[in-house]
């Protein structure tokens, strides 16, 4: 299926789950969400949710600054 | 209280505004607004509210003006180099307009200290420049029922959304508290000095807009902008169940076990 990841079209599995794709994003240790269709997941929800066809995501990180 | 010949002049373009009027500017001069941190996000929003007529400004900050600052905190001035922002600051908003009373607070906030500091007022800007404040005063807001908008910038970005009693927090969006030296701050990566000039001006716009009862805030929704690609994201946010503050079982429940609370977490 094809998706949308941080603006750039990407392939996955069908049935793909979200935590998968995270924790092909490196993002260990850095401060973020993610949003599926301009909505946040919680963090606890992201093994189960399956992503589909079509869904555009987005790894949103905190910025500090003032 | 009855305006002034000169504040129906000053407040022309309020007061002939449908959602505004003279009913609306009066509410603005007996507002109170407490705006934490008087640097490249401060900078707007204070300019911004004192020109509204917003009447009690508190402004929080412990620093000095510094050449660095001068690039995008456009409250402060060169002649101003070494002089306690808040006093700065203090200056520019009384030269801007005499109407609005200036309380400044040389300070940082603390656990201590910050209910203390944001008791008093109606509304809170979050324009700090560090992940620690940004969470203990969202902590702190939650906890006392008190609306705030938060803001953060970096680079050519920045976010903010408002918080609401009873609506999603910035613990619901990024949950994990603050651990040190995990992600850049603006000293250490720059910013483009006129990003804090964007997220600030919205975070003053809510701001007024609570403080007038008008429209619909930014709550539970996150803005995100991005300036090279000139797209601003508009990201829904749902009250997190997990959220440790707001949440079904939070750890969170008072300033006085705050601490407790990051103990646990080591």
């Amino acid at each position: 299926m094809k998706l949308t990841v941080n603006g750039e079209q990407k392939e996955l599995d069908d049935g793909t789950a979200l935590q998968v794709l995270i924790d092909e994003m490196n993002l260990e240790g850095k401060r973020y969400a993610v949003e599926v269709n301009r909505e946040i997941v919680p963090k606890r929800q992201h093994p189960e949710y399956v992503l589909k066809e079509g869904d555009v995501v987005e790894v949103v990180h905190a910025v500090g600054g003032g | 209280m009855e305006l002034t010949p000169d504040q129906l002049e000053r407040y022309n373009r309020h007061i002939i505004l449908d959602n505004v009027g003279i009913e609306g500017q009066k509410r603005l001069l007996s507002s109170k607004v407490l705006v934490i941190g008087c640097g490249g996000l401060g900078s707007p929003v204070l300019m911004y509210l004192a020109a509204a007529g917003v009447g009690t400004i508190g402004v929080v900050d412990g620093d000095v003006v510094d050449y660095s600052n001068l690039q995008r905190q456009i409250i402060h001035t060169t002649a101003n180099i070494g002089a306690p922002k808040v006093l700065s600051a203090k200056q520019t908003i009384t030269a801007l307009n005499p109407d609005t009373k200036v309380i400044p607070i040389e300070d940082i906030v603390t656990i201590e200290n910050i209910a203390y500091i944001i008791d008093d007022y109606d509304f809170v800007i979050e324009a700090t420049d560090n992940f620690s404040a940004k969470f203990l005063i969202n902590d702190a807001c939650v906890l006392a029922s008190k609306p705030y908008s938060h803001g953060g910038i970096l680079r050519f970005e920045g976010q903010t959304t408002t918080v609401t009693p009873g609506n999603a927090c910035y613990r619901c969006i990024f949950e994990e508290p603050p651990a040190a030296d995990a992600v850049p701050a603006c000293d250490e990566v720059g910013v483009l000095g006129a990003i804090p000039g964007v997220i600030g001006t919205l975070q003053a716009t809510e701001c007024l807009k609570y403080l007038l009862g008008e429209g619909e805030l930014l709550q539970n929704r996150l803005m995100v902008y991005d300036a090279l690609k000139v797209r601003f994201r508009d990201i829904k946010v749902l009250k997190n169940p997990d959220c440790p503050l707001c949440g079904e079982n939070p750890i969170i429940k008072s300033m006085a076990n705050y601490k407790q609370y990051f103990c646990e977490l080591k």
